[in-house]
């Protein structure tokens, strides 16, 4: 396989980037030469793994991968000998909380209002957690105390200075992002919160139907301004969610959950993720027909709290087996981001093939994310977003040497700041909001 | 104190026969680690009545006629899981069965693991799926001492039946963790010198009840103190007789805990040891073992400086180290400490490091070692069946043998 494309037309696509990308760029833009990575296990996703792999990145994308008799390196190319290491795509993470995701309050179940955009801290040490695991793409959501909690965003794990910098970005400049909402046990309190799940779905379809109207008022308006109604953040983001730009990712775990889930879908026709999914192993079919991916967690043991009694790592062959997408999560803070490859050794010893596991971890989050034309793969013309492995990555005697993120180095386990991250220890997790996040009580 | 001697004895008298469905076994290992001695290529264990008769190579070991035989790619000892509250809580972490932490009181040693381990609970099968045959469970961390600890294989329909030392460590807590924990209204200790006072106020209670029986004893003019549960069991302490397991994380808090040891004469376990890795030396020095955080417990709160490297720096340092599930709030609910050990093993531990700190280092930490923790001539036969490396987390659990019996053969 012989992959080499055109020399990227640089100066076009900067332009089109935007200013604070501009920025990052115009660093690499100074440097600008082809790096070539020699001598590795290349695992691409979309193709076969590659024994003695090349992979050729420039200008913070991929030019060229594939067999090292097959692939020619360009002549100004530095050249990184990685023999005996695995290269993977960056992993991503498809429901993670670093970063101090805040979305709605206590002051109503549903507020597809809240935007994690205006809460997250770029400085928490999760992210930095985060690339020492080989992330460099992160959905990061609110909790699942509400029926939703509010817009998610999609974070590349780029140094950035604010949210905006390191956000993904959809093709009008906006910021990109899901709906985070969740049924089952958690959402249940006191009023206005729901108390049972006949009236969570109940209050989600109100919602939704409310959405609908206002969606057919802003058809009706056309541009005539004066039938605009009256703008409400909500229901402009619910209008997202019901034209299918903004995809609802959903909290749920027992089977009838993961059901109503599918019914509610069906009923307003808005795309849906389904996340953790205690229980997929009981409607691995019923998912699989409805189309409905999965965003899944293998947890070490049963229960914790009632909806996961039944939770099983078979949940991971029995998606594979009925022919569902599957991507893997760490909903850090339940699971630490720097152990996420853990995820694939787990569905692994449950049955999953090899192959899809590694793809539960990249390819198929990104598609989860609708990022998988730019991630998730290691393919011409994708960003060189990357991890370099000690090994296999369902081991658990491998390690992230490096994670590459768009070109540039983001974590170097030979780097003693960057080791320490990896390791923990005295002070450099520090600012960490692990307790505070869990002080919400959110539930996740 | 002769009193308590005897009433410790009797009570392990009733727990004796616990785990005596005797039985004979013989499983063949393509490797076969015994945790006692090198590996051995294409060995064989033979278990009679329980306990374990011989283990060699299969040229020299000669199996029994008709005596089950077992195969499998790896065998270990049965795994020792040295600090956990499977057993005390329940799975689903409802309110009326977490029975891990009383919150009456800041210091209650009289309470009693044997009062509320449920010996079928989900979550101790759960453990002896994966090759879990010993663990140490008890009361949890969260108050000054929040009560005693057993030793319970994972087998048996009652708490008689699954514990073979009904009352092994007291449980205690230095540091934040027991800094206004009451909730009752409580609201002291409020800070981590008053938690220090308030367990060396109690302590010196326990020396001085001590003293008084003794004295009691030596003349028949003295009266013995009125008896008292919670000053029964700290006088053992005090005594040396019964270890004090300490949860401490922060440095400071590590470094209260050594020295209330050293005042005392305790004979101490340092539980949890976050910021152990600042204090190698003096851990060292103080002759103390560690029964290690779980690898991938969260980093924070009093936790929030811990390293995977911790477990690799004290077991290079040579301090005794063992693993642990220790307590989980919520998801998940329990840990495994085959899972825990592995992760380690990226991180400066070796495979024969990391099995020992599962199997006959934690016997010795919880003074076990007579009975569990390697594959020796005379001991409980307890044994691990894996279909490879049994850290590899694409690997399985086949088979878990406990005295004899195999008491798990699915897949996990």
């Amino acid at each position: 396989m012989i992959k080499i494309s055109q020399r990227p037309r640089r100066l076009l696509r900067v332009l089109s980037l935007g200013l604070s990308s501009l920025l990052f760029f115009s660093s690499s833009l100074a440097l600008a030469e082809p790096i070539a990575f020699t001598g590795a296990k290349v695992m691409p996703v979309s193709a076969d793994p590659i024994d003695d792999g090349v992979l050729v990145i420039d200008d913070g994308r991929i030019v060229a991968v594939g067999a090292a008799a097959e692939v020619r390196i360009p002549r100004d190319a530095e050249i990184i000998d990685v023999s005996g290491q695995v290269i993977v795509p960056g992993f991503v993470d498809t429901h993670s909380h670093i970063g101090e995701p805040a979305g709605g309050d206590r002051s109503a179940p549903i507020q597809p209002e809240a935007r994690v955009l205006d809460s997250l801290n770029v400085r928490d040490a999760g992210f930095r957690r985060a690339l020492a695991g080989g992330l460099t793409t992160v959905h990061i959501m609110s909790g699942s105390g509400h029926l939703m909690s509010g817009q998610s965003i999609y974070v590349k794990l780029r140094d950035g200075n604010d949210v905006t910098s390191i956000a993904y970005k959809r093709d009008d400049g906006s910021v990109d992002g899901g709906m985070k909402m969740a049924n089952g046990t958690n959402p249940r309190r006191d009023p206005p919160f729901p108390g049972t799940r006949a009236k969570s779905a109940a209050l989600v379809r109100q919602k939704y139907i409310a959405a609908q109207e206002y969606m057919a008022k802003l058809e009706a308006a056309g541009d005539d301004d004066n039938k605009m109604p009256d703008r409400d953040l909500g229901m402009e983001a619910l209008v997202e969610v019901l034209q299918g730009e903004r995809i609802v990712h959903h909290h749920t775990h027992r089977h009838d959950d993961v059901m109503t889930v599918l019914r509610l879908q069906e009923e307003f026709g808005f795309r849906v993720v389904l996340h953790h999914v205690s229980e997929a192993h009981r409607v691995a079919e019923e998912i699989a027909a409805a189309n409905a991916p999965v965003s899944l967690i293998l947890i070490d043991s049963p229960g914790g709290k009632l909806e996961a009694q039944y939770t099983d790592l078979k949940s991971a062959p029995a998606l594979e087996n009925a022919g569902a997408k599957v991507s893997f999560h760490t909903d850090d803070y339940i699971s630490d981001s720097r152990l996420y490859m853990r995820q694939a050794g787990l569905g692994v010893r449950a049955g999953m093939s090899p192959e899809f596991a590694l793809r539960a971890l990249t390819l198929a989050g990104a598609e989860m994310l609708d990022l998988g034309d730019r991630i998730g793969s290691l393919d011409v013309g994708k960003d060189a977003d990357f991890v370099i492995l000690s090994g296999d990555p369902t081991s658990v005697y491998t390690r992230v040497q490096e994670t590459w993120v768009e070109g540039q180095k983001r974590f170097d386990i030979d780097d003693p700041d960057d080791r320490a991250v990896a390791e923990g220890g005295f002070g450099v997790l520090q600012p960490s909001v692990l307790t505070d996040f869990h002080g919400y009580g959110e539930g996740h | 104190m002769r009193m308590f001697r005897k009433g410790l004895a009797a009570s392990i008298c009733l727990f004796v026969t616990g785990g005596v469905l005797a039985q004979d076994i013989a499983v063949r290992g393509e490797k076969i680690y015994t945790a006692a001695g090198a590996v051995i290529e294409n060995g064989v264990v033979v278990v009679r009545d329980g306990k374990i008769a011989t283990v060699g190579s299969v040229d020299e070991v000669s199996v029994p006629a008709g005596i089950e035989l077992l195969d499998a790619a790896v065998v270990t000892p049965g795994l020792i899981d040295a600090h956990t509250v499977v057993g005390m809580v329940g799975f689903l972490s409802q309110a009326d069965d977490q029975d891990h932490l009383e919150r009456s009181a800041a210091i209650q040693p009289d309470l009693r693991a044997i009062d509320a381990y449920n010996a079928r609970e989900p979550l101790v099968e759960w453990l002896r799926g994966f090759g879990i045959t010993t663990i140490h469970s008890g009361h949890g961390p969260g108050e000054i001492v929040s009560g005693q600890t057993l030793i319970a294989k994972t087998r048996g329909d009652t708490v008689a039946e699954a514990v073979i030392v009904p009352s092994l460590m007291v449980a205690a807590t230095i540091g934040e963790g027991a800094v206004m924990s009451g909730n009752g209204g409580r609201n002291t200790p409020g800070t981590r010198a008053k938690v220090a006072s308030m367990l060396r106020a109690e302590l010196l209670n326990a020396q001085s009840y001590a003293e008084k029986i003794a004295a009691a004893l030596d003349d028949d003019d003295k009266e013995p103190p009125p008896r008292d549960l919670k000053m029964d069991v700290l006088a053992d302490v005090v005594a040396g007789d019964t270890p004090l397991l300490v949860t401490a994380n922060r440095h400071n808090d590590i470094m209260t805990a050594l020295r209330i040891a050293e005042e005392f004469g305790v004979d101490m376990i340092l539980d949890g040891a976050a910021e152990a890795y600042l204090l190698l030396d003096e851990i060292q020095a103080a002759g103390v073992s560690v029964i290690v955080h779980p690898s991938m417990a969260r980093a924070s709160g009093e936790r929030e400086n811990l390293s995977f490297t911790t477990a690799a720096k004290l077991i290079n340092a040579g301090i005794p180290t063992a693993f642990q599930s220790g307590y989980e709030g919520y998801v998940p609910k329990t840990r495994i400490v085959l899972y825990e050990a592995a992760i380690t093993l990226a991180h400066g531990v070796t495979f024969d490091q990391a099995l020992a700190a599962i199997t006959i280092d934690a016997a010795t930490i919880l003074g076990i070692d007579d009975r569990v923790g390697s594959i020796e001539v005379g001991k409980d036969g307890d044994l691990a069946l894996y279909d490879g490396d049994p850290f590899e987390y694409t690997s399985h659990a086949i088979g878990t043998v406990i005295g004899g019996e195999l008491v798990s053969d699915t897949i996990k």
